[in-house]
């Protein structure tokens, strides 16, 4: 099947091959992290509108127990993730820079963090609908690292009609080894997740793809799926050949069937809903016993870790507890451009070290100081036009000539005629740029003025 | 708490930069010099210096004053020289290949802003300032592998500036040798119909005849720089398979008045143009459809050109006008987009599997008929990103 791959040539056109760098975490079971003194959970960490608090500062709350309500369909609901006392609400430092509202939970020491809230579900009298309003009620959003809410994704639009469930287990990203562990070590939870989610969609076979470099992965989903009795043939598991940026949807679903979903449209219009396989092992897990989202699984690696791993971390927990439990060496005062939420081709540079995991953080990656250095000593010439972008670029477009217009300003141009609009961000013409100019913030910045002249 | 500066991302960046890329060129230069040298001896060696010196020279004084962008250290300035001397015939005066070489870089490059900004190839600009101003010196070759070339200077080389440099043929009489000289093949075949043999235009090694430095070793290292992508492939191919095209056609249409392709492709300046000029990144197009096209369009200037016009060599100008056509050719070569193309809806419809898939589809489980949305998602539902 692997080497079936090979002959069958590239899954998608162009793309890039960063060094893998998941050595260091591949092999490592998940661990649990302890729970950390005090949690934060802001409102919004996804994608959508906040929900609102549904506790009271000084009130005590048990781990599991819903502790915000979301009113808006693009919205979850939040969970308790420690056992203890509310002690705030209020506004704290987000990733991103600007501060939002949290909730803010100490722990109750000696707690036995057990999750007693919850009715466990009878998963095989439930209906579609049914399971639908349980995944919003899990406050489960897409932990591959965009965060959008499940919910929302899983359920199909009246117009369309869904045959196949695609379960994204490329984890393209270098780094990041957290949906791998997931894979390896949660098959049976991840099978039993994707077995309710085609029940809400209603596709009659899911197919999880994964790359090809994660071929214990391949072999573990394929062995519970057998566990799993379904019928035949109608879940498997399928190796896709190592490349980033396969953990797009639209790159994965053309190198599994080699569909191009048409531009500005979603993978439903062809009757494929695509799916983390974090998400739905966490479904597995918690759907049966009626529990919320209160934890997910990180990889905290990095040349700066001594102690990297995949480890089970309570959402909420300070960053710098999971960086000092992971051994963090902090000797000259750790800088806070070093650490990157999630992987590094589409992580996020951090505000603030003070930030708490969220629900989308999927990696923690610390480097030396002299990596960020060499980093930045790193010149920045003009554009040569060697064309290392365009033939880098998963979607097609030309970064260097988008680059130069948005150096020249010319942000309506690059909308009308050079389809920015359909850059997803990947970063790959930035990784091979040899003149270092970094084309994906340029971009960034030109989509963002585009977004509000539009708006304007 | 100063300045809030956040990194975007990639936080990793690829291996290649602009030093390497250009470094590599060098390096894959450096066999075709040497190769030079030991055709022409200490003329073609100082030639080369000089030239190289001029460049450098003038690079630093650019960028010290801030005309330019990029600076000596990131080697372009370097391959414009060296390549600036493989073009210019080895007794070339030296005082007017470092004017060469000042013009090279500061009309070809300097103006236009520097590393990136230039529209044509600098060395090339150099070489056409140097047709135009010094046409006889130009044109003036001297047979290869003279003896005593080690040890002594064709005399022209050391014309002293602004001086008319010493006459070649009367220097080659005295050696008792003219019957071949000072001219390339092409020039022969142009001016004089005597066509050379296949050997000595690949090889350059039988002596005797001004043919400039050996195709086959320019061919060796430029696939080099291919196999290690320090240059496209699809460029050179293009040119190449253009040109021979073209004078395939012409061969067959009237084999007595034109020569054969072969000849063609292996006499004058062609490879040499092919591998290393008509590839300079900034010059060429980005997008690879256009890639092809800048290299046919050259393939045909370059017959046209020798066939037609009264010069005997035509790659430096086939090359300079499609420089300057590189922006159009740009323009109507966009790259199509992923789900853009007409291919892609008519995919779509079909809705092809991966074999290895449906051979493991149960019988239940269909291939869907075409299930396109009539109406596109409403606005919300589209705003699903990535995993
Ligand atoms: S990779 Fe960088 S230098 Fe090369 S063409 Fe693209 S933007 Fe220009
Ligand atoms: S960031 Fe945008 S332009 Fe750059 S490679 Fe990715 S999709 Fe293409």
């Amino acid at each position: 099947m692997k080497l079936l791959n090979y002959f069958r040539g590239e899954a998608f056109q162009r793309g890039v091959h960063p060094a893998s760098r998941k050595e260091a975490t591949a092999d490592r079971r998940i661990r649990r992290l302890p729970y950390p003194p005090r949690v934060t959970v802001p409102l919004v960490q996804h994608i959508g509108k906040p929900p609102h608090a549904i506790v009271k500062v000084g009130q005590d709350v048990v781990r599991g127990q819903p502790i915000a309500r979301a009113d808006d369909w693009l919205s979850v609901p939040h969970h308790a993730p420690v056992t203890g006392v509310v002690e705030a609400i209020e506004l704290r430092p987000t990733a991103r820079g600007p501060w939002a509202q949290a909730i803010v939970i100490r722990s109750q020491a000696g707690a036995t963090q057990e999750d007693l809230w919850g009715k466990t579900r009878d998963m095989e009298a439930a209906t579609g609908a049914d399971i639908l309003q349980a995944v919003w009620d899990t406050g489960m959003v897409g932990l591959g690292g965009a965060a959008f809410p499940t919910h929302a994704k899983l359920s199909v639009p009246k117009q369309a009609k869904v045959h196949t469930l695609v379960v994204n287990g490329c984890e393209c990203e270098p780094y990041l080894t957290c949906d791998h562990r997931v894979m390896v070590e949660e098959a049976d939870d991840l099978v039993r997740g994707i077995r309710y989610a085609m029940r809400v969609t209603g596709a009659v076979r899911a197919i999880v793809g994964i790359e090809d470099n994660k071929p214990e992965a391949v072999e573990a989903v394929e062995a519970a799926i057998a566990r799993a009795n379904a019928p035949e043939g109608a879940i498997h598991a399928e190796a896709v050949p190592t490349k980033y940026p396969q953990g797009s949807e639209k790159m994965l679903l053309m190198a599994l069937f080699g569909v191009e979903i048409p531009s500005g449209q979603l993978p439903v219009a062809m009757g494929m809903v695509v799916n983390n396989v974090g998400t739905l092992a966490a479904l597995g897990r918690l759907l049966p016993l009626g529990q919320g989202l209160t934890e997910r699984v990180v990889t905290v690696t990095g040349p700066g870790v001594a102690r990297p791993g995949d480890y089970r971390v309570a959402i909420g927990t300070p960053l710098k507890f999971v960086m000092d439990y992971a051994g963090v060496e902090a000797k000259a005062g750790l800088d806070r451009r070093q650490v990157i939420l999630g992987g590094p081709m589409m992580g996020q540079a951090i505000a603030s070290l003070d930030v708490p995991i969220t629900k989308g953080v999927s990696g923690v990656l610390v480097f030396r100081h002299d990596d960020m250095l060499a980093n930045d000593r790193r010149k920045t010439y003009p554009c040569i036009k060697c064309g290392e972008c365009v033939e880098s670029c998963p979607m097609g477009l030309n970064p260097s000539t988008l680059g130069m217009l948005a150096a020249k300003r010319e942000y309506d141009l690059m909308g009308s005629d050079y389809h920015l609009g359909d850059c997803f961000e990947c970063g790959c013409c930035t990784y091979v740029c040899p003149s270092n100019i970094p084309l994906v913030q340029q971009f960034r910045v030109a989509k963002q003025i585009l977004r509000e002249r539009a708006v304007a | 708490m100063g300045t809030v500066e956040i990194r975007p991302a990639p936080h990793v960046r690829g291996e290649r930069t602009v030093e390497k890329i250009m470094l590599n060129v060098v390096w894959s230069l450096l066999p075709i010099c040497a190769f030079y040298v030991f055709q022409y001896g200490v003329s073609a060696l100082a030639s080369i210096t000089v030239v190289t010196g001029a460049c450098l020279l003038t690079e630093r004084w650019l960028v010290r004053t801030g005309t330019q962008a990029g600076n000596i250290g990131d080697y372009s300035a370097t391959i414009t020289g060296l390549l600036l001397a493989l073009t210019l015939p080895p007794g070339f005066p030296l005082w007017m290949g470092a004017i060469a070489g000042f013009v090279a870089i500061g009309l070809g490059k300097g103006l236009f802003g520097g590393l990136g900004f230039n529209v044509f190839n600098p060395a090339l600009v150099g070489r056409a300032f140097a047709q135009a101003a010094f046409p006889t010196a130009i044109a003036t070759y001297t047979p290869s592998f003279l003896p005593g070339r080690f040890t002594e200077f064709i005399p022209s080389s050391l014309a002293w500036p602004l001086m008319i440099p010493a006459d070649a043929a009367l220097w080659l009489k005295a050696k008792h040798l003219d019957a071949l000289a000072g001219a390339t093949p092409l020039a022969k075949w142009k001016f004089d119909g005597v066509m050379v043999g296949a050997n000595e235009l690949v090889t350059s090694l039988s002596g005797h005849m001004a043919v400039g430095p050996s195709p086959l070793l320019i061919l060796l290292c430029g696939s080099y720089l291919a196999l290690r992508r320090y240059l496209d492939w699809r460029i050179p191919m293009s040119i190449l398979g253009g040109a021979a095209v073209v004078a395939w056609a012409l061969f067959a249409f009237n084999p007595t008045h034109y020569p054969n392709p072969f000849f063609m492709l292996f006499s004058g300046g062609l490879i040499l143009g092919a591998v290393y000029m008509a590839t300079d990144m900034a010059t060429s197009p980005v997008t690879p459809r256009g890639m092809w096209l800048y290299g046919g369009l050259i393939g045909l200037l370059t017959v046209v050109i020798r066939y037609y016009s009264g010069l005997p060599e035509g790659v430096m100008y086939a090359i300079l006008i499609a420089n300057a056509a590189t922006p159009l050719i740009e323009r109507i070569t966009q790259p199509t987009p992923f789900g853009k193309s007409a291919l892609a809806a008519r995919r779509g419809a079909s809705y092809p599997l991966n074999p290895s898939y449906i051979s493991r589809e149960d019988a239940g489980a269909v291939t869907p008929k075409k299930r396109i949305l009539k109406n596109k998602p409403k606005r919300d539902e589209r705003r699903t990103p990535t995993h």
